[in-house]
């Protein structure tokens, strides 16, 4: 086993693993280090795996229950909520094994432990056994990710008071659950537990869900979850969360203050976001310069203030999303390797996996808005679209945002069906600098979810021909 | 090893040509004989292989530059095999176009597309809506600089460049000038540069028209014979020899029995002699996208009539394909042009200098004639032989132009020689 790498990683998530593979197709000797034992980092153990695996479930169980009469199939359901989570496991087991077998293939050395940089060019890892080994890099990556953030005065125990990781475990269904915070993470999570007997209230801040999100998109996605059955308090915060003799009795406050009030549930979820992760690396020490919010600072090479150290992923600024750490992966190991890697930020999916699921790629109305940019827009609703009407999945639209002078594609947000699965034709159209005619002059099959997207595009320039 | 791609030598009295397109970029694979570039000379457009297998290491001229022949044009790194595809994301520094060693001229719009269709097979791929804008305004896209990844041509592109034509100022002459209308119509005036072929073209035929005293006669011919012949045996010919049986194979055999029989419409004049052409190389005139190229028939007098009609046939698709060879359009004793496809009644060629006569077909039209006292309906065709008078009289014109009526009316005669 060397000791002296061209690449070390520190972190085995999305970021990291890529990374190391990464560096290995270029010729580089690298080792990607991960504490938790299981490599694929939050994404893969705690996040977007495991939670799609009971997104699927759940959704599957929920449309047997409610949509399968509508459909001439009378059948009797019952939830064994133990094989539901034990198919989880099963997931993301099997994934965790097959990004070790990359990195194997990538010659990458998988190293178990905590990471801490001593210097830049060197790394100590506290292995499982206690001892310590140190290892010297050429280069540094970073790409330990992020952390759960709290809610000051609510402590997670994971028990009642849980996480996202919590709740991808609980061990029965809630009667009641109380999610603190309207994004992504909350309400896919909410829509689990909803769809398998839960009632399910989210509270956020602000006065929207899915901040972040094209507004018309966020509140006709908040219009569908309300029909569903989830309940909304925006404008409202969570002060504190206290244990009683029926469950916990969660205070809360109207956002600009007021009067306190207080809601019975049986499980709280915080899901107020994530912040980065660089607790105990040492990196202050060694001259890496973090931000206002303790993300590492780099510049647009992924190189940190100090020397030889690098970050990508979740620790520094930017969506916290899976494949935009992979991107950054492949960009950083690059430039590393002297060559150009390149991210373009504008055309960076982001999908909520809820039913009916939300995908979109670049600039919103209030982007532009802001930004003062004059643009049009084409929107496309799927109860015009044939494939939708045949698969009973009619909720939501396509809505193709364009600049008003040159037809560029400036940004593209799908509620529905699918929308995860289709956005990637977008993005690819927006990395290309495509037009909306040039989406609406590309033929989709028939009958497909996609044709929503072509009609939308086409309605950019007053020519959507199925509506 | 680094090996010059130069301008090769392209046949007589062509000197300059321009960079059309190269097929391949910095960083790219060839193979020995592989077509790397595209030039476009005053008469064809040639494609300039690869000398060697390698890498293209540079490229020191663009497209839509005017070079000479025996001009660098870049260098091939022998032996090494370059990228598949260049990627100028991952080395800009590599890909980025080298400021030419001999200073290309600044550049002009690439010159062959303006109204050329964007195929699908093109070598560069274009997005949908720029194909249409393309194929609605006549806008090249390669004379676009494109903002979008490595260099894409984008809608938008394409709009600010039709947008910048149309508010371009239009050039005024300084020595006189132009009293301004009163309406401002430049926005709807298109303005372009010329190909080289129209250049030529133009020029050719001003020269001609400056030179020869040019002058025509007409006559008319009754097409009866010869297409009773024609239906009679085309299935058995074209069976036979694999080409359709046309007329143009007719005429070129009447024009070579009239052009025995008077040699000053096969001579030219050179300085103060009269050089007379014992030999027979005729050309036809094929009208193509891009102009008019006359390809010439050699020996046409030895060819059998399968010959020269599948010779005719080859230079047509090749000549619609831009395929032709500068050798093919050079020299020629005599030429024929057939305006009666595009159903012309009546013309008067220009010739094909230095040559001393054209014959010019036209429509066949079913009209009355009289014969032997009744009317009857006849196949007809008006001939027009366009001639130098400085060389040929006006009565072996006329005799010239009777012999090919003659030799139509009653292809007997060509077979006797009479």
């Amino acid at each position: 086993m060397a000791d002296s790498f061209d690449v070390v990683v520190i972190g085995g998530g999305p970021g990291g693993y890529n990374a190391a593979i990464r560096a290995g197709q270029l010729g580089l000797t690298s080792a990607c280090i991960d504490k938790r034992g299981a490599f694929g980092g939050t994404c893969l153990n705690v996040g977007c795996i495991p939670s799609k695996a009971l997104l699927h479930a759940s959704h599957l169980y929920d449309e047997a229950t409610s949509e399968f009469p509508k459909l001439g199939i009378k059948a009797t359901v019952e939830l064994d909520l133990p094989a539901m989570m034990a198919h989880k496991t099963k997931v993301v087991g099997e994934l965790t094994r097959g990004v070790e077998f990359l990195l194997k293939k990538a010659k990458s050395e998988a190293i178990v432990g905590e990471a801490h940089i001593d210097a830049p060019g060197q790394v100590a890892v506290k292995l499982k056994d206690g001892s310590t080994r140190t290892i010297a890099a050429k280069n540094i990556v970073i790409a330990t990710g992020s952390d759960v953030m709290a809610v000051p005065g609510v402590t997670v125990d994971e028990e009642t008071i849980v996480s996202s990781t919590g709740a991808l475990s609980l061990k029965s269904v809630p009667k009641r659950l109380l999610v603190v915070g309207g994004g992504y993470i909350g309400l896919e999570l909410g829509s689990v537990w909803r769809r398998l007997g839960s009632e399910v209230i989210v509270v956020e801040f602000l006065d929207r869900i899915t901040p972040g999100l094209d507004g018309e998109i966020g509140k006709n996605f908040q219009r569908i979850l309300t029909k569903q059955g989830m309940k909304f308090q925006l404008s409202t915060k969570v002060v504190g969360v206290e244990k009683t003799s029926s469950g916990l009795s969660v205070t809360l406050e109207p956002a600009q203050g007021g009067a306190q009030t207080k809601i019975e549930t049986d499980i709280v979820l915080v899901s107020i976001g994530r912040k980065a992760y660089t607790e105990s690396l040492g990196l202050i020490s060694v001259g890496v310069k973090l931000d206002g919010r303790g993300r590492v600072v780099t510049d647009a090479h992924y190189r940190s203030s100090a020397p030889g150290i690098w970050a990508i992923g979740d620790v520094r600024e930017g969506a916290m999303l899976a494949h935009k750490a992979e991107d950054e992966a492949v960009a950083c190991i690059e430039n590393i390797a002297g060559k150009s890697g390149h991210v373009n930020y504008d055309a960076i999916p982001a999908v909520v996996y809820t039913a009916p699921e939300v995908a979109s790629v670049g600039k919103t109305e209030e982007d532009l808005k802001a930004a003062g940019v004059q643009y049009k827009i084409g929107k496309f609703p799927f109860t015009a679209n044939a494939r939708a009407k045949t698969i009973a999945a009619t909720d939501g639209f396509a809505k193709v945002i364009a600049d008003a002078k040159t037809d560029r594609v400036l940004g593209v947000h799908i509620l529905g069906a699918n929308a995860g699965e289709m956005i990637a034709e977008c993005a690819l159209a927006i990395e290309f600098g495509a037009s909306s005619e040039d989406i609406g002059r590309t033929s989709h099959p028939h009958p497909t979810l996609s044709e929503a997207i072509r009609q939308a595009a086409m309605g950019v320039e007053g020519w959507t021909m199925q509506m | 090893m680094s090996i010059e791609i130069k301008v090769p030598a392209m046949g007589e009295s062509v000197t300059e040509a321009t960079v059309a397109r190269w097929f391949k970029k910095e960083g790219e694979s060839v193979k020995r004989d592989e077509p790397i570039l595209e030039l476009e000379t005053d008469k064809v457009t040639v494609e300039v292989p690869a000398p060697a297998d390698g890498s293209i290491e540079s490229i020191s001229v663009q497209a839509g530059s005017t070079v000479q022949v025996g001009t660098i044009l870049g260098q091939i790194a022998e032996g090494k095999a370059g990228n598949v595809s260049a990627t100028p994301a991952s080395n800009p520094q590599a890909a980025a176009p080298k400021p030419a060693a001999p200073a290309p001229a600044a550049p002009k719009p690439a010159p062959q597309a303006v109204a050329q269709p964007l195929t699908p097979s093109s070598a560069a791929p274009v997005m949908p809506s720029v194909r249409r804008i393309s194929e609605e305004t006549g806008l090249n896209p390669a004379s676009v600089a494109g903002s979008g990844r490595d260099g894409r041509v984008l809608k938008g592109d394409m709009l600010s460049a039709l947008e910048s034509r149309s508010a371009a100022p239009r050039p005024t002459v300084a020595a006189a000038p132009v009293q301004s209308g009163p309406r401002a119509n430049a926005a709807r005036e298109e303005r372009v540069t010329m190909t080289r072929l129209r250049k030529t073209i133009a020029l050719r035929l001003k020269e001609s028209q400056n030179t020869a005293a040019q002058l025509t006669t007409f006559n008319e011919v009754d097409m009866t014979a010869v297409m009773a012949l024609r239906s009679e045996y085309k299935d058995n010919f074209e069976k036979k020899h694999g080409v359709r049986l046309g007329f143009m194979g007719f005429f070129v055999k009447a024009c070579i029995a009239a052009l025995k029989d008077i040699p000053n419409v096969n001579a030219e004049i050179e300085g103060d002699d009269v050089v007379y052409k014992n030999y027979y190389d005729i050309g036809i005139a094929v009208s193509t996208e891009k102009g008019l190229v006359v390809p010439v028939v050699r020996d046409a007098d030895r060819l059998s009539l399968a010959g020269i009609e599948s010779a005719i046939t080859d230079y047509g698709t090749r000549a619609r394909d831009g395929k032709l060879k500068l050798e093919e359009l050079q020299g020629g004793t005599f030429s024929i042009t057939n305006g009666g496809v595009f159903g012309s009644l009546m013309s008067t060629p220009i010739l094909n200098s230095p040559q001393s006569g054209i014959l010019g077909m036209h429509k066949i039209q079913p009209r009355p004639m009289a014969i032997d006292g009744k009317v009857e309906i006849r196949p007809m065709m008006y001939l027009a032989l366009s001639y130098d008078h400085r060389l040929v009289d006006g009565r072996e014109a006329v005799t010239f132009l009777v012999r090919v009526k003659e030799n139509i009316e009653d292809p007997e005669r060509l077979l006797l020689d009479v």
